[in-house]
Formats: C-alpha cells, structure tokens, sequence
C-alpha cells in the first residue's frame, strides 16, 4: 500500500510483509508464520485504530483509497446511471448524482466527488463544488421529489470553492437554496458523511431526516487547517485546531448533530471496501425502510424538528416587557 | 467564518473628536455632519458600519420595538479555548456593545406594517452566528408566522462562529427551514445585506430573501477575499463581492442608500400587505 499514513507506518510494513510471505511458495511453515503474522497485524489494527486522534482521523477521513462516491455507488447498488448538469450553465464533476437501485428499489443518489489520481482530482477540483454542482444536486432533489423516491446523499468534501466563478454564480446563494429545498422536500432524505464534512459546502447536501456519519469520517464548520491559520497564524497547528472543534463521529453524536455511526472494518474504509459496504447496506436498509412508512408530512415535520433543536444555549427569564 | 486578527479595524472614528476620515474617499469630514446622515460620508456618500441599535432607530417607527428572546446567552458546548477562552471573548464582547448577542430580534413596525425585525451587531465578535443568533432567528421567524406578519432580518456578519464548532453550522440548516415554513405560510421575507455579509449567514439566510436588498459598497460573498485570493493566487477584479458585483451578476434585486431604506422597506411591505387601507 503506497498511501499509508504516518501513524500507519508499522501497519503497513506488517502488510507488506504478510503480502511478501503469501507470494512464496506453499509449505506448512510458511502457513504457519502466515498465521502469526495475521495474528499480530489484526493486534496492531486494533492498536492503532482504537485510539486515533481527531487529527489521524481527519487523514483517514481524506485517504486517497477511501471509497468515494462513484465508488460506493458502485458497492452498494444493484443499479446507477449518472445524471449530469444543473440545466442552467455546466455540469460540475466535483458532484455527483443519479438514479440506483437498491436492493430492489429506486433511490435518487447524490455525492461529492473527489478524484484519486492528480488528473482525476484536478478535473473534479478536489471534491470542492461550484454553484453549478449544488444546483445539479437540487434538480436531483426536485427530481426524487416529483417521483416519491427517497434521496440518498454521500458527503465527502473539503468544502465549496472559494473562487472567482463560484462567487459570480451566487455559490452562497446555491447553499442557502438547497438548504431551504431541503426542508421543503417532501420524500425521505438519508446523508452520510462518509469522509470530509467540510462546513456549509457539506452541509449543501446534508440536511437528512437522518444524517450518518462513517466511523473515521469528520464534519465540522472549518477545516482544521483553516481554523489553525485563523487562531494561530499556522495551518501547521491543524491537529490542534482538529481536537478542539470536536470533528469526529463520535464528538457530533455527542453534541446531537448526527444519529448515528456507521462503523467501518478494522484498519479503515480504505482497507476493505466491501466491508465498509456491508455496514454501509444494513444502515441504509434500516434507516430508508423506517422512513419509507412515513407520510410527506410527518418527513417534514421531523427533518425540522430534528434541525430546529441542534444548538446550545442558556436562557434566562426576564421580566414581561414594559 | 468569523475570527478577530487583531485589534478591530474602525471604518471611521467617530467616537472621539470633531473629526473622521472617510474610509473609502479619505476626506476629512465633520462628525456631526455623518451622524446627521445617518452615519453615511456626506462626501461619497459611503455607509460607515453602525450598531443594531443605531440601524433599529432608524428603520423601525419610533416607540413600536419589542424586544424577544434577548435573554438568551451562548453556552460553551466545545469548552472552546485557543488564545483566549471562549467565555471570555464573549463577556468582552457584551462589555464592548451592551448587548448580550450579535443579534437583537423582536416584534416593530416599518412605516406602520408590523414586521418580525432582526438586526445584527458587527461588534459582537463579527456579528457570527453560534446557536444563540440561530435560536434567535428561528423564533422571531416562528413569532411571524403565528403572529401572521413579514421578516426583515438586516445582516451583518462575518459567518459562522468557530468557538461553537459544528453547532453553528447547524444553525444555517435551522434558519433556512424555519424560512422555508415562513415561505409556506405565504409570508415574505426581506433580506437586507450590509457591510459586510459573508460566510455561513449568506449561504443560510441573508440570500433566501423573497427580496434581497443591499446597502451600496457592502461587502457580500460566500468565501472571504482573502481565502480566495490565497486559493487562486491572483489578485481580485476591482469591486469584487461589493454590492454592486452582485447586483450586476444578479444575485441581488436592489441597491440601496441608507437614507432610503425605510422608505424602500415601507413600499415592499405594503407591496406584500396589498391592503391599501392599512397603508400609514
């Protein structure tokens, strides 16, 4: 594995070598020194794994073999055909979307992208949409709608470009719309983050009756980077700033953001996509078969209470107004 | 994304002296003579940033203001310390404006309608928006539609509020649904951007207006100019993200001078109201 990261180092060596051993030929002992080596990589798994850091888990969270979009559509339906353009200026590839099947029924499926080469990551600008992408994603909203079919979202994004075009379309206006469609919309709407949930460029496509998120996965309002240059003048700072804006899975249960984690195999979703799938499966079965039951209405009115009650604040009680 | 560099940058002295030095021409102007207009550069007629309190006096009629949910205070969910803790950035900030958040909501009337009015406060820590600016919005929006009357929410804010993490941009979803049910209850909503609004509050909110006003020369954006700058590395067109950007890529539907707003406020509203007998 070319990409292991820093805290992985021993991993990977352990992996290399267990991949050294399984090309040599067949005999007793070498099955035998096989099955210690598995032993001790599956102890050195659970080592590493059970105690990441914030900071580690971002890294992971941005793996460049973390399975994205295009891929878990892949993985997870039976059936996807991409649907391209937002039908009012371009069709942006650093979102993706269309039409599966799951398990026998249809869903309206909508993602980041991120690229996993340098040609493929230019050309979908790292996973960071322009407004043409938020607007791709609301006529698949409208589309998913006008036929009942439940959408599906895969948040996976650094977060919305800052740049020159994007502010000239209105980018914060294409935020603020898709936001406003989702609380409108009247079919069940299921998000999982699934790596970077980077502030309001995730949340774009975020606003579930349920939000998910992947075991390693991060959410937060900056990236860390971001929030190390704001507060120390040094995006070197970032695993600093990773703890102290509380990014992971288990932090946003914590803070009520999210419903629930999805875990992932031993060693990361880049490690074993089928498995990261399987899990990925039974929640999306459960969560889409308990929406499924729900009339429009009452898909409203919880997807609003579950937003309207995110915050935390102190109230004091004041005397009537004069 | 709201954050403090350093000392606050003042667009114009006024607190001290006889007088200011115009932030856009330079000239130097008699303090009396802004304030009288409003606080507006009687030269170039540029908006200088004022108080909420300031902007309430001069959109809402006289005496009409009530005041709600202004006893609502953030609580610090993250523990949240990097130079300073955050606890203590906001008693700075509530010592510095007299406020206890960077907006004031409540129940007033424009020209005579009556309208659900939000105001944000710059100098409470950028006018950011944590779960007390969400909480607040929600429920002014939630009071118009039981009370049956329009929203005017006058922004001015940097953005999210990092020292409440995740929390805040949550609050974009908040505000966003509870004016989409605004919008449902066949009740308008009118957006009026002032220097600057860029962040979390524009891609929420302010850009959702049925009419989104803004005062001239304002900054407006997604992302700040200089996240851009950095990530393009090119320098910016001249008057980049400044009201007159979006009017003319048409993100916006007017621009407005300050002296002008009540009265454009007051037409739109009795646009919505279309109750001739109930026109002051």
């Amino acid at each position: 594995m070319p990409d292991g990261l820093d805290f992985e180092q021993r991993l990977v060596a352990l992996e290399n070598e267990l991949a050294d051993l399984r090309a040599q030929e067949d005999s007793p002992q070498a099955r035998e020194r096989i099955a210690r080596r598995e032993e001790q990589l599956a102890r050195e798994r659970r080592r590493v794994y059970a105690g990441l850091t914030a900071w580690q888990r971002t890294q992971v969270a941005r793996h460049p073999r973390r399975p994205h979009t295009r891929d878990l559509c892949r993985l997870l339906f039976d059936d996807f055909i991409e649907l391209h353009g937002d039908r009012l200026y371009g069709d942006d590839p650093a979102i993706v979307g269309g039409l599966a099947r799951f398990e026998g029924r249809s869903v309206v499926v909508v993602g980041h992208q991120k690229g996993r080469d340098t040609r493929e990551k230019l050309a979908r600008n790292f996973g960071m949409p322009h407004p043409e992408g938020y607007r791709k994603a609301l006529r698949l909203l409208d589309l998913a709608e006008k036929f009942g079919k439940p959408v599906v979202t895969f948040v996976d994004t650094p977060g919305a470009y800052p740049g020159i075009g994007a502010e000239e379309r209105g980018q914060a206006e294409a935020i603020a719309r898709n936001l406003r469609a989702m609380a409108a919309l009247r079919t069940p709407i299921l998000a999982i983050v699934t790596g970077e949930g980077g502030s309001g460029g995730a949340l774009a496509i975020g606003m579930g009756n349920r939000v998910l998120m992947l075991e390693n996965s991060v959410y937060s309002v900056i990236s860390p980077e971001g929030c190390a240059a704001i507060l120390w003048g040094d995006a070197a700072k970032a695993p600093d700033a990773a703890e102290l804006m509380r990014i992971t899975a288990t932090d946003l249960l914590g803070l009520g953001v999210i419903d629930e984690i999805v875990p992932e195999p031993l060693g990361g979703a880049h490690r074993d996509w089928e498995g990261t799938a399987e899990h990925m499966r039974e929640a999306l079965r459960r969560h889409l078969d308990a929406l499924r039951g729900k009339s429009p209405d009452e898909l409203l009115a919880e997807r609003y209470e579950k937003f309207r009650r995110i915050g935390a604040f102190e109230e004091a009680s004041l005397p009537p107004p004069r | 994304m709201w954050f403090r560099r350093e000392a606050p940058r003042r667009k114009v002295q006024i607190a001290e002296g006889l007088w200011v030095k115009c932030d856009s021409c330079k000239e130097i102007i008699y303090r009396v003579e802004v304030e009288r207009a409003g606080h507006v550069c009687p030269k170039c007629r540029y908006p200088f940033r004022i108080t909420a309190r300031d902007r309430l006096a001069q959109l809402v009629d006289p005496g009409s203001f009530e005041e709600r949910n202004a006893g609502l205070t953030s609580a610090d969910p993250l523990r949240f310390r990097d130079t300073k803790k955050y606890p203590d950035r906001l008693k700075a900030a509530r010592e510095k404006t007299n406020l206890d958040e960077a907006v004031i909501t409540g129940l007033g009337r424009i020209g005579g309608f009556p309208a659900a009015v939000a105001v944000f406060e710059f100098a409470f820590l950028g006018g950011s928006m944590g779960s007390v600016v969400g909480e607040k919005l929600a429920r002014a929006i939630e009071l118009a539609i039981d009370k049956h009357v329009p929203v005017v929410i006058v922004s001015a804010s940097g953005g999210a509020r990092m020292q409440e993490g995740i929390l805040s941009l949550m609050q974009m979803a908040k505000t966003s649904a509870a004016l989409e049910r605004l919008g449902r209850s066949g009740l308008p909503y009118l957006s009026v951007l002032t220097d600057p609004t860029t962040g979390g509050v524009t891609a929420s909110f302010a850009m959702l207006g049925d009419v989104i006003l803004a005062e001239p020369r304002a900054l407006i954006g997604f992302a700040g100019p200089r996240v851009i700058a950095e990530t393009i590395r090119q320098p910016l067109p001249d008057g980049f993200q400044r009201s007159e950007f979006l009017l003319e890529h048409g993100q916006i539907d007017l621009i407005v001078e300050r002296r002008d707003l009540k009265d454009t406020l007051t037409r739109l509203l009795a646009f919505f109201a279309d109750q001739p007998d109930s026109v002051v």
